[in-house]
């Protein structure tokens, strides 16, 4: 816009010098004179469609003019608050509650400029829409998608979709609300979403954020699905704004290859989806949140600033924690989560701390295996908490006291006492299991290692190679091994990590020592060998006419020897003659 | 034996990386299974030459187990499709010499199935009875039976 050039100009007898092709509204704002506007939006192209903005200019031929699409010029003297401009104002806000008496922000301007009602008559008393253009610009000029426009003309005029139908070319950004001036299109007609407990982000989010507020590194990212962006090509008002220049939407995912001698898989696991047990109601009932919904909750940053509230925003008056969801059960997954006990009484813990309300705890077994775990069940025995043993059958609304009226009823039969019981409470946490990962599978291919029952990666050995696999130099660490907590995590992380240091410190790697071999007597140069070979291990040497095995690239696995049609390859510790003896003594009676 | 019954005498060739180790697994975890199958190793069932298998049943086995790793978990990453083949050709070539197919098996076993490989144990302990005795090369095995 500017060409280096400076204006002089002075406004309400204040000098100032700006850029040329400034407008006396951005002058005025430099001054910290405030001009009221309405149509105007900084991010937008300039409109004067509501002439809210009126200034007077001395000695001009026209002296009054709007002050959000006017440039300066030079020497150009401005009066914002001249009783002519003023007047102009006055009556233009007439006009405009006259259209809209329902918009809020018409009214406080009015009110700012002392106008009481207006004169002219009013047709609809519950209009909001100014017909400023905000959204029809907005639409096209951020978000690039034309979806709606203004039509008719005069008393009829309105913003409108094409045909008035449900537009194709609409993305359903909601910036066209988010950018009205007087809330005449809301988000609700455009979603209608429920904001608390609806995701673990427990609100609704933008579309350029910080992952979690103790993200590292803590530094936001685009969220190309939510972007306006990559859905139409056009807004990229954060570039804008960013006065850093940090912005960057071409920036894409990268492939990166790195050369390495060891990998230490650490990928982690996924918690139970607790929708797959629907007779816990998570997803019908507001008030039923997995454990990791409360941790976000309980969190000091989250959006009840740590206070543990339902989804109404009262506190709890009694909360019950069910452990043992999607572990420990025949239909989801047999093992012990492990976590979920110590997690579920730091949770008690939390609660009592935190809330007036009574605690309950669901459990089969307390499993409270670690250093200091026991004495601090003990702790939570001592605190209050009500602990009784037995799997919750059902979480249900369905009152059948007026005590239970209005109350999540957790139905479960009380193993020590031997009987069914209905526990009203407000809120429950599904202490949810620990699952392997969603491509634990594709991890396992790719690095050609095997997965137990469970579908955790299969260690080497269970007590002596308890972070080997069967993939000489990948190791394993944490949770996509077995469920375990953070300090055995962290206990084989560190072993892991010593592996893959070792077998680098060495600075020499053993070979197996079950290679095949060739016997270039025997040999006939058949090659049959050379293209079954999965490793490209053996090659044909043409002046002596034998094939021949390189042992650095040999893995022994021997699919050569049992090819071979005069037994010239052999295996070592395996070759034919070993087996054929193996055999002889094996069915000997 | 001793009651007279027919036992069937299996052999069984396992992979190093998945079978193997599901044979170890169900041994490990205490499953009981069928004491007739005879466990030799190899480091990938594409190792499995055809002659042991002809050696097996001259040697008086009525029976003959080759398991590997699934397809594509292979350790060396297609041995098993090799064993695939090989046990294809054979097995027409047995049922030429009069040999059953139900006698030769190929079966897939991960290191997690334990429970699997004890299954193929017994079913195929269960098949081989059904049959009898294979008798071949001049009825060794009933020989040393008597």
């Amino acid at each position: 816009m500017s060409n280096g050039k400076k204006i002089n100009l002075t406004i309400n007898n204040k000098k100032i010098k700006v850029d040329e092709g400034t407008t006396i509204l951005q002058a005025a704002e430099q001054l910290d004179i405030k001009i009221p506007t309405l149509c105007y939006h900084p991010l937008l192209e300039p409109y004067a469609s509501c002439r809210i903005c009126m200034v007077e200019v001395k000695g001009d031929t026209c002296d009054l003019f709007p002050a959000c699409n006017t440039k300066v010029r030079e020497g150009m003297v401005v009066e914002t608050d001249s009783e002519r401009a003023l007047k102009a104002r006055k009556l233009n806000i007439e006009m405009i509650m006259a259209r809209a008496p329902a918009a809020e922000k018409v009214q406080e301007i009015a009110k700012e400029l002392g106008v009481k009602k207006t004169r002219f008559e009013i047709t609809d008393p519950e209009e909001k829409c100014i017909l400023c253009g905000i959204c029809v610009r907005t639409c096209e000029e951020i978000v690039g998608a034309n979806a709606i426009s203004f039509s008719e003309r005069g008393k009829e005029r309105k913003v409108y979709t094409p045909f008035g139908e449900p537009s194709e070319a609409c993305i359903g950004c909601a910036a066209c609300a988010f950018f009205c001036p007087t809330e005449a299109i809301t988000c609700e007609d455009l979603h209608g979403r429920k904001v608390i407990h609806s995701e673990l982000m427990l609100g609704p989010s933008t579309a350029i954020r910080v992952p979690i507020r103790q993200a590292v590194p803590m530094v936001p990212f685009i969220d190309e699905e939510a972007c306006i962006h990559f859905k139409t090509g056009e807004c990229k008002i954060c570039e804008r704004v960013c006065e850093k220049e940090a912005v960057n939407h071409e920036m894409e995912d990268q492939e990166v290859e790195i050369e390495v001698g060891s990998v230490i898989l650490a990928s982690g696991f996924k918690p139970f989806d607790p929708k797959r047990i629907p007779a816990y109601g998570y997803g019908r009932f507001d008030n039923v949140i997995t454990a990791l919904e409360f941790e976000k909750l309980v969190n000091a940053s989250s959006p009840t600033d740590g206070k543990i509230l339902l989804a109404n925003g009262e506190e709890p008056k009694a909360v019950g924690i069910v452990h043992c969801v999607g572990s420990r059960d025949k239909k989801y997954n047999e093992y012990c989560s492990r976590v979920c006990c110590m997690y579920s009484l730091k949770f008690a813990h939390l609660l009592k701390e935190k809330t007036e309300a009574d605690i309950y705890d669901f459990y089969i077994d307390m499993r409270c295996f670690g250093k200091g775990y026991e004495e601090f069940y003990h702790r939570l025995l001592e605190e209050g908490t009500r602990f009784i043993r037995g799997r919750v059958s059902e979480v249900t609304d369905m009152a059948l006291t007026e005590k239970e009226e209005g109350k999540l009823i957790i139905r479960v039969e009380d193993t020590l006492i031997g009987a069914i019981r209905r526990i009203p409470v407000d809120m429950v946490i599904l202490a949810v299991g620990l699952e392997p990962g969603l491509d634990q599978n594709e991890i396992a291919k790719i690095f050609n290692i095997s997965c137990g029952q469970d579908t955790f990666f299969l260690e080497r050995h269970p007590k002596l190679a308890p972070v080997s696999t069967f993939s000489d130099g990948i190791f394993l660490a944490g949770t996509c091994q077995s469920p375990k907590d953070i300090p055995d995590t962290v206990a084989q992380a560190g072993a892991a990590a010593s592996e893959a240091l070792a077998l680098a410190d060495k600075g020499t790697f053993e070979l197996e020592p079950i290679t095949a071999e060739i016997d270039e007597e025997l040999c006939a140069g058949c090659q049959i060998c050379v293209s079954l070979c999965p490793f490209t291990a053996i090659t044909y040497n043409k002046e002596k006419g034998v094939s021949e095995i390189n042992d650095a690239l040999c893995k022994g696995c021997g699919t050569c020897v049992s090819a071979c049609p005069c037994g010239a390859s052999q295996q070592k510790h395996f070759r034919d003659a070993q087996i054929f003896a193996e055999i002889e003594g094996i069915l000997v009676e | 034996m001793s009651n007279g019954a027919f036992e069937p005498r299996l052999i069984g060739f396992l992979c190093n990386w998945c079978s193997y180790t599901g044979a170890d697994l169900a041994g490990t975890a205490r499953m009981v299974y069928a004491p007739s199958m005879r466990i030799i190793r190899v480091m990938c069932s594409g190792r499995v030459d055809p002659q042991f298998v002809l050696k097996a049943f001259s040697e008086g086995a009525d029976g003959v187990l080759i398991s590997g790793c699934h397809p594509g978990d292979c350790h060396y990453q297609e041995g098993n499709y090799k064993a695939l083949r090989r046990h294809r050709l054979l097995t027409k070539m047995l049922e030429q010499f009069g040999i059953e197919k139900e006698r030769f098996r190929l079966e897939w076993v991960s290191a997690a199935e334990g429970v699997k490989f004890q299954h193929i144990c017994n079913e195929f302990t269960e098949q081989i009875r059904k049959l009898g005795p294979l008798n071949w090369n001049g009825g060794k095995h009933e020989q040393s039976e008597a």
